[in-house]
């Protein structure tokens, strides 16, 4: 178990990462603006991506520097680039139909990442862990996974959905850097290979629905129900 | 010989993909596809009895052929089979040839990934599979390309796509419980992981449990998860539905009795077990209550594959023999039901022009034989002898007697009851109800014809129901032995 035998500066640079990668989906939650959301995402996965080298570096694990260079390519680039594309095909810019007010999302947020830690401690407690930085990976795992959810209720633009989805991914990539840091490179590599396909889908189904439901916002599609 | 009738059924498909995208021609790329559907089906059908002396693995154990899978491909390819067939008639009928390769393109695509899906050791890769379906099915639901069908996809593919994100948290978790014992890389495969189950902690064992239950669970269509179920099933084509009910869904199934093994071995209490048989049940209640209110026809049989797979749930969730082999004669039941269902309602569709029950009625008049074949599927589908799913709800409820779920089997008696009735209602009205209405009487009364291609699936899926039904062969029973002592090998120790 890599978490448990960390020198102190390798455990703070991890957790600052984290908690980092953390604030990040808070400013999602925060604003209104689709490119707001995308800057947030597109930074989120560098910080990935950086502690995928810096896993690699102190735990010894050098195909994360694989992992590392290619999250930075797909997930910090190509994804962001790709999503950007999309917003400028379409003329909406920011949320418009809000459930929720940004300020209200973030209240909600904070609670869940309560949650989320309450829980992780209970794990953590469980095997021994307590006080490590892999409390921390779970709280923020399981913290920016109920924040996807969040997103994904709330926010009704089909962007903002699939930034959503990106954030649980991200979140679930993170943690697994940090717990589960030898896990099978092909795995990896097919999950953001994976990624990468499910974006590209949305993006023809984002027109789909402009050019045939005439909307982009899921806040529009009520129409089948019972 | 295992490795060369896997290679058929996996290359099959993927030929037929290749073939559809490069030439463009309708009438070829129909044929083939309905010529690699039945490559894979009578691949498939050599594959079983070879299976039972399994597990074989290919592929640095990244495949596995066990007798469990290949009970799944069966279902699987049977329904590829008929819904090929189906789709010539029916997709003739919608006057899309321009874009028709591209709809047998990814028909035979999602027909591959569901193939695949049952085949995978590796769980990681087997979460891509199901991962890799709800992709290629998205664009089989939006195919029409109307509003509602749009919106069924949009639905499908945000909600599978973020509950199946939950099943790869609870495979994180679990690969994380197992390093502690097998150090930090290795492959988790299923019988790893049931090796090493006893020693994860049970926390985690318990909360990665919950997690790919809820995860797969989505995808599967089990309430409350189910809510993308209806919207995608009733939005896309007919041969569609009948691929994503029949098919796509005991793909993922098979996922949830894989973990209520690991479970099992990895001995937590009755909790897992406890929530899948709640789950089940649930399903059923929510299943009951929207087929007796419903007005759409293929929201109907929607619902209808929500009961099925809460059913199937109920099976795995008692366990024991009975149970799973109640449970998989169920699978393969339901897999020769559901096309006949939605087989009937696109004949339906198009003899009425509606997929709403209040303006399809008298359905004897306008087509005498599908038309039969159709209530006769209904009368089936409900669990009503002498057809085959009503031996397999007999067994989950005599295999539920027997455990400590009493409570489940009398729930899921009454809700089976609601269901035959409300189900059957429905079809009253269509069949024989009194439509004073004169204005939906004299509606333009287009006789067309079906063609053949549209009617002898439907045959083809009914004789070997009625069979089921009346006849439960022996060799199926030893066939469900094998898998029931193959999914309890490890709870027997003490």
């Amino acid at each position: 178990m890599l978490a448990a035998q960390l020198d102190p500066l390798a455990a703070s640079l991890f957790s600052l990462m984290a908690i980092a990668s953390l604030l990040l989906s808070f400013v999602m939650l925060g604003s209104r603006w689709l490119t707001d959301y995308l800057v947030a995402f597109a930074v989120q996965s560098w910080l990935i991506a950086f502690l995928s080298a810096a896993v690699g570096y102190y735990g010894h694990y050098p195909e994360l520097y694989l992992i590392a260079i290619l999250t930075a390519l797909f997930r910090g680039i190509l994804l962001p680039y790709l999503i950007l594309k999309i917003i400028k095909r379409q003329d909406v810019d920011r949320e418009v139909h809000e459930r929720l007010s940004p300020s209200a999302c973030m209240v909600l947020g904070a609670l869940l990442v309560l949650f989320a830690f309450v829980v992780s401690s209970h794990l953590g407690k469980s095997l021994g862990l307590t006080g490590t930085v892999a409390v921390l990976a779970m709280t923020v795992m399981l913290s920016m996974k109920l924040i996807g959810f969040l997103m994904l209720v709330v926010r009704s633009e089909a962007l903002s959905q699939i930034l959503g989805l990106l954030v649980l991914e991200n979140g679930i990539f993170l943690g697994s850097q940090i717990l589960v840091p030898g896990m099978p490179l092909l795995i990896e590599l097919v999950i953001l290979f994976d990624l990468l396909v499910v974006v590209a889908c949305f993006g023809v189904l984002i027109r789909y629905l402009v050019a045939h439901a005439g909307t982009s916002s899921a806040y529009d599609l009520r129409r089948l129900v019972g | 010989m295992v490795g060369h009738l896997l290679a058929v059924i996996l290359l099959a498909p993927l030929l037929a993909v290749l073939g559809c995208l490069l030439l463009h021609r309708p009438r070829f790329v129909e044929f083939l596809n309905l010529a690699a559907a039945l490559i894979a089906f009578l691949a498939v059908l050599r594959l079983l009895p070879l299976a039972l002396a399994g597990p074989y693995l290919f592929w640095h154990a990244y495949l596995i052929v066990d007798a469990l899978g290949a009970w799944v491909l069966l279902s699987v390819s049977s329904v590829y089979l008929l819904a090929s067939i189906y789709a010539i008639g029916y997709m003739r009928s919608t006057g899309e040839d321009q874009r028709l390769y591209r709809f047998y393109a990814l028909f035979a695509g999602f027909a591959l990934t569901t193939l695949t899906g049952p085949l995978m050791n590796n769980i990681g890769v087997y979460w891509i599979a199901i991962e890799l379906t709800t992709l290629v099915s998205t664009f089989l639901v939006c195919f029409e390309l109307g509003r509602e069908s749009v919106e069924a996809a949009w639905k499908y593919i945000v909600i599978v796509s973020g509950g199946i994100s939950l099943a790869l948290l609870g495979i994180v978790f679990y690969y994380w419980g197992g390093s502690f014992v097998l150090g930090a890389t290795y492959d988790l495969t299923w019988s790893t992981l049931r090796q090493v189950a006893p020693q994860i902690n049970p926390t985690i064992g318990l909360m990665a449990f919950l997690l790919v239950l809820i995860g797969f669970g989505t995808k599967v269509g089990l309430a409350p998860m189910h809510t993308w179920l209806p919207d995608a099933h009733s939005e896309g084509p007919a041969p569609v539905s009948a691929m994503l009910s029949g098919a796509l869904l005991n793909t993922a199934m098979i996922g949830i009795a894989r973990f209520i093994q690991v479970s099992d071995a990895a001995q937590l209490g009755t909790l897992p077990r406890t929530v899948v048989v709640a789950i089940g049940a649930f399903s059923l209640f929510v299943a009951a209550l929207f087929i007796t209110r419903q007005t759409g026809i293929k929201r109907l049989m929607a619902y209808s594959s929500v009961e099925h797979m809460g059913v199937m749930a109920l099976g795995f969730g008692f366990g024991g023999p009975l149970g799973i082999a109640g449970a998989l004669y169920h699978m393969l039941g339901h897999s020769l039901n559901k096309p006949l269902m939605f087989f009937g309602a696109g004949n339906a569709m198009h003899a009425f022009h509606s997929k709403r029950i209040s303006r399809i009625h008298n359905v004897l008049s306008r087509m005498p034989i599908s038309g039969l074949l159709w209530l006769a599927g209904a009368v089936a589908i409900t669990g009503a002898p002498p057809f085959g799913l009503f031996p397999s709800e007999l067994t989950i409820l005599r295999a539920g007697l027997t455990g400590p779920y009493t409570w489940a089997v009398f729930v899921m008696l009454i809700l089976l009851i609601v269901i035959f009735v409300g189900f059957l209602n429905h079809f009253r009205v269509m069949y024989f109800g009194n439509r004073t209405n004169l204005v939906l009487a004299s509606a333009p009364a287009l006789k067309k014809t079906l063609s053949l291609w549209c009617v002898v699936p439907m045959w083809m899926a009914l004789v070997p129901l009625l069979l089921l039904g009346l006849w439960w062969p022996q060799t199926f029973s030893h066939y469900f032995a094998a898998i029931a002592s193959q999914l309890a090998s490890t709870v027997s120790s003490p």
